[in-house]
């Protein structure tokens, strides 16, 4: 994070990662104490910029700045003078002018927090952290996916992580709704950064319309790449995106594409099941799958608290130049 | 000053050039014996104590005094390791990080806890310090032990057991580890700096 701003997983670089990796592992210890709270952050404001729905991105954020110390404002799109006829830029602005360190916005278009920093630089020079922008990037999530698969390996199966390149030689299936997917774009970028061998699964419908330059395989053969994989990380249908008919029939991408309990017996011994939430039992995974052992989908949400306090303490608190 | 000390005073590019030898291996090895030796008579044996090294330069020293206590008090005292990075009271001044977790093996609640740090200097990363400990329990004391007092106190803290009271001038630096101290200042290293640094060659 050579910048004030973390908009997506190239502003990190590889150090940048492995850093943010590094301090969430100090976050874990921060986490388990009586009192998990440490006062890094004391005297800063974050405000949760939310125009699109989240539970846990927002929830995840909130609790990691208060974790730190820092305040806390919410602002909810649906709520707020944006619905009187107010634009993005004076609501944007008009939260600056009230003192805030750090606005963590998701919205549904890409490129907003890349123009909220922009609007930011020029007036008092707040950070921006995107929380998901469109199908563009959301790289908290990717961050706390690297840091979920390299202590999960190291819990399972005692493998060290080697600093930086974590997930050197690993193999991971993303399997769904890629076209849609910011999750899919942002861990792309930050899995190849790390070293990982990765294979998109999806009908030709849901992948994007050119990956040209994608450092990934495609493959539409779900049975074939389960034995294979360190890694399967699952995605929902984002039907809220859907604009056309991609699929035939839900049932249908579940018989093709979903995580049925008969496919979970075609994964490997040292296979886990991954998934950015929120899950759809029945349609993307089955539900004894998501509830077995395999899946480690809690592990990444309480992991993301800890990977946001790392994230947040990097720009608000560090003063440290770090990242590409 | 160690390592932590010093990778959070030194210019960017500033290495370490020890002056005088103050105190050698040997030095270093009796006072951890005799601060042992006073650790137990001021606790009247081991029980209830848990020796906590400050991140990085006392981690040694809590682990050295642990090797002499525990074989004199005939049961092994936990040690563990304590880094105050997100309690220091100069972040956002100049770029904190901290170097490893936090490593507490053991409840902290009505334990005796003696901190080991190499150098006190201003008082402020032992204050970080007392401060973090109170979110990890409710020591029932908490005892400081330090390799060098050089003085220079920001505020109201007083060590236990002391290696060396070593008086010093404020732009002074204090090497501390198990092969001795060394007190010496920093240098600029910059690009045109000439040869190595001359760590650990002037001494007296």
């Amino acid at each position: 994070m050579s910048g004030r701003h973390l908009l997506g997983i190239t502003d990190l670089g590889v150090d940048g990662i492995d850093e943010v990796m590094r301090l969430a592992d100090t976050f874990v210890e921060v986490g388990r104490r009586p009192i998990p709270r440490v006062p890094a952050l004391r005297g800063k404001t974050v405000v949760s910029t939310f125009f699109e729905d989240s539970t846990r991105t927002r929830l995840s954020f909130e609790a990691a700045a208060k974790r730190l110390s820092a305040d806390v404002m919410t602002f909810t799109g649906s709520s707020s003078s944006l619905n009187k006829g107010e634009s993005l830029r004076d609501t944007v602005l008009t939260i600056a002018a009230m003192g805030a360190d750090a606005f963590v916005v998701r919205h549904g278009c890409a490129g907003v927090p890349a123009q909220v920093a922009g609007w930011l630089d020029q007036a008092g020079g707040a950070s921006v952290l995107n929380a998901g922008d469109g199908a563009h990037e959301h790289p908290t999530q990717a961050l706390l996916d690297c840091f979920t698969i390299s202590r999960e390996r190291e819990a399972r199966f005692g493998a060290r992580p080697a600093r930086p390149g974590v997930l050197r030689g690993l193999r991971v299936a993303i399997v769904g709704d890629i076209r849609h997917s910011r999750v899919a774009r942002s861990n792309v970028l930050a899995f190849s950064a790390l070293g990982a061998e990765i294979s998109l699964v999806a009908p030709a419908t849901l992948l994007p319309p050119s990956l040209a330059g994608w450092p990934v395989e495609v493959s539409h053969d779900i049975d074939a790449l389960l034995p294979k994989c360190d890694v399967v990380y699952l995605l929902r249908l984002q039907n809220e995106r859907m604009t056309e008919q991609f699929l035939p029939t839900l049932r249908e991408y579940t018989a093709t594409y979903g995580l049925t309990a008969e496919r979970a017996r075609l994964l490997g011994p040292s296979t886990i099941v991954m998934h950015p939430g929120p899950i759809r039992r029945g349609i993307e995974i089955a539900a004894e799958v998501a509830d077995s052992p395999v899946s480690v989908i809690t592990t990444q949400v309480a992991n993301g608290v800890a990977v946001r306090m790392a994230v947040l303490y990097l720009l608000l608190g560090s003063g440290a130049p770090i990242g590409a | 000053m160690g390592q932590r000390e010093r990778a959070l005073v030194s210019p960017p590019g500033g290495a370490f050039r020890g002056r005088v030898v103050v105190m050698d291996v040997g030095d270093v090895q009796r006072a951890l014996w005799r601060i042992a030796h006073e650790v137990l008579e001021h606790n009247r044996g081991a029980g209830e104590l848990v020796l906590v090294g400050l991140q990085t330069g006392g981690v040694w020293i809590a682990k050295a005094l642990a090797e002499v206590i525990g074989p004199v008090a005939g049961a092994p005292v936990p040690v563990g390791s304590l880094d105050v990075a997100y309690y220091r009271d100069d972040i956002g001044l100049r770029p904190v990080l901290p170097v490893a977790a936090t490593e507490i093996p053991v409840d902290l609640d009505g334990a005796m806890v003696v901190l080991c740090d190499d150098v006190l200097f201003t008082g402020r990363t032992v204050r970080a310090a007392l401060n973090a400990l109170c979110d990890l329990g409710r020591p029932a004391a908490v005892q400081l032990a330090v390799m060098v007092d050089r003085g220079h106190r920001e505020l109201p803290i007083r060590p236990d057991f002391v290696g060396k009271n070593l008086p010093t001038r404020r732009g002074e630096m204090v090497d501390v580890s198990p092969d001795g101290v060394m007190l010496g200042e920093m240098v600029e290293t910059g690009p045109a700096a000439e040869g190595p640094a001359a760590e650990w060659q002037v001494g007296e």
